[in-house]
């Protein structure tokens, strides 16, 4: 089974981390990586740019785009895509056509990838 | 902190910091009562921490233990029976109510609150060193000695710049009541002049060492960016954090490494900073779906064109020419049109760039960089004679070793004296 594990964290924390901070925790979490990459056990991971760069996609009839992340908890996570957009215009409008394909209620956020590191996991594919 | 295990309550609060006194000010009015309440919870935190674990919420747990401690504080000092203050255990519990904590402190009321500690410190009788000086201080933590040696002063003379600073604020009129929507508006206006004249400070400054200086653009950023999630859907506040970031990108290829000025011309575009430059980049992007243009959205727009060029050949320079033609009408100002007259210089020639600056030599006589341009214009026209005048006035007015060096070093491409 393929999980995914989703990180949660202040940002206030995280922006007020020294740069000896930030690489010290980037080593770190280097090393797990590593270690499961080594095993092949390793899909793709990213880290996003701050929630100011977010842009949300409330789906609807006519959908509206709100600065900021997505906020609601009464509404979960139900999973992501990377895409390779040219501009936030180009986002957006994949942002919409995922929302006019799944109906219902719901969001999409959109935020830039500050980092992101292709699979090790192959043809794996979840079950 | 000397304990590496303990950096991170040093961090959080850090963090926690600007929300946490914001609503101290708020409960108490008073900007030392504010600070002395927040230093005794953080005092706390440091004890309790280490063995509890961080509460869930931070921030207030550090509002509401610093409250009651400054409570206890001034009821002592009124000669009321008073809690023991060491006894923990007659303070509620913090993190039991830390629901309706959460509830009272919502991020609308934070909104006003960190807003109005911003606005206090920018208190227009203030100068504006000693407004940079007092946020820098209250809002963003650093000490008398760090703060003394980014500006070059010594630590006794910041110490009485921010005790006069303070003794200022504490004399005029806090405004406390929750700001309308264009009082809100002004303010923001005010705070972010503020946060770009600290990114300023750092970022021109010439003298001080290049540490100090970083960490002041450092901590604008952080400061724009807090604004930023307060307002995440004002066009300014995502242009001027945009251009913080993208002005920033640039700062480990400005100097060389004997700390001489690199024009951004010669500048080693692979050390810029891709990733504040990609944040900068999708900010300003976020910033123009608004069609709200504004001063900073337009020159981050003008640093957005030259992060996006790989090479300095490939700039842009007939649309930086046409952004800052926006500048000038948005915020006319002979600075302005003299870097119009820049980018001018490289669309129409240096003729048409010398003709533009004709008006601009009465107000900005006194202006290191009106001669240094005018005098790179003039040697470009082969008029050597009139380029060693520029540049001699240039380097009487340059603010610094770097910038006369950096002049000394064109005079001497000029043409010898006839």
């Amino acid at each position: 089974m393929l999980y995914a594990i989703l990180c949660y964290d202040s940002e206030d924390v995280v922006h007020a981390w020294s740069k000896e901070h930030n690489d010290a925790v980037m080593d770190r979490l280097g090393a797990v990586t590593s270690r499961l990459a080594a095993q092949g056990r390793l899909g793709p991971t990213a880290r996003l740019m701050p929630t100011t760069v977010a842009t949300t996609v409330r789906k609807g009839a006519t959908p509206l785009v709100l600065d900021g992340p997505f906020a609601e908890t009464k509404e979960q996570l139900l999973g992501f895509y990377v895409v390779d957009c040219d501009s936030l215009e180009d986002a957006l409008a994949v942002a919409r056509e995922l929302g006019a394909a799944s109906g219902t209620a719901g969001a999409h956020e959109v935020r830039p990838l500050m980092v992101f590191n292709p699979s090790t996991l192959g043809e794996k594919t979840p079950a | 902190m000397s304990n590496p295990a303990l950096d991170w309550i040093g961090t959080t609060l850090t963090a926690a910091r600007p929300r946490a006194i914001a609503a101290l000010l708020r409960y108490f009015r008073d900007l030392d009562v504010a600070e002395e309440a927040f230093q005794e919870a953080s005092l706390r935190a440091l004890r309790k921490w280490p063995e509890q674990g961080p509460p869930r919420d931070a921030v207030g747990w550090l509002v509401l233990v610093g409250r009651n401690a400054a409570v206890d504080h001034l009821r002592k000092q009124r000669g009321h029976v008073a809690l023991d203050a060491d006894d923990e255990s007659a303070l509620p519990d913090p993190d039991s109510g830390e629901t309706t904590l959460a509830e009272r402190l919502d991020d609308a009321h934070y909104r006003d609150d960190i807003l109005r500690l911003l606005f206090v410190c920018c208190h227009p009788q203030l100068p504006v060193n000693a407004q940079i000086a007092l946020a820098l201080r209250i809002v963003s933590g650093l000490t008398v000695a760090q703060i003394a040696r980014a500006f070059l002063v010594s630590e006794a003379a910041m110490e009485q710049r921010i005790t006069r600073a303070k003794a200022r604020i504490g004399a005029a009129d806090v405004p406390f009541e929750t700001p309308g929507a264009a009082e809100r508006a002004e303010r923001l206006g005010v705070v972010m002049a503020m946060v770009y004249l600290l990114f300023n400070e750092g970022y021109s400054a010439s003298g001080g060492d290049f540490e100090r200086r970083v960490a002041l653009c450092e901590e604008a950023i952080r400061l724009a960016r807090l604004l930023l999630r307060l307002f995440p859907a004002e066009p300014e506040t995502l242009g001027v954090t945009a251009l913080l970031l993208l002005q920033h990108a640039r700062m480990p290829s400005r100097h060389d490494a004997e700390g001489q000025i690199v024009l951004l011309e010669q500048q080693d575009r692979s050390r810029w900073d891709r990733r504040a430059i990609d944040e900068g980049l999708a900010l300003i992007d976020k910033a123009l779906r608004h069609r709200q243009p504004g001063p900073y959205q337009v020159q981050a727009a003008i640093a957005a064109l030259h992060a996006r060029a790989t090479t300095a050949a490939e700039t842009d320079w007939a649309q930086i020419e046409r952004l800052y033609a926006t500048l000038e009408r948005l915020q006319p100002s002979p600075v302005v049109s003299l870097n119009r007259a820049v980018a001018l210089s490289r669309t129409a020639g240096p003729a048409a760039a010398l003709e533009s600056i004709a008006l601009l030599a009465k107000p900005l006589d006194g202006y290191f960089y009106f001669h240094g341009l005018r005098g790179a214009l003039l040697h470009q026209l082969h008029r050597d004679g009139e380029a060693r005048e520029a540049f001699n006035r240039a380097i009487a007015l340059a603010g610094s070793v770097q910038e006369a060096a950096h002049i000394r070093a064109q005079l001497e491409t000029l043409s010898p004296t006839p």
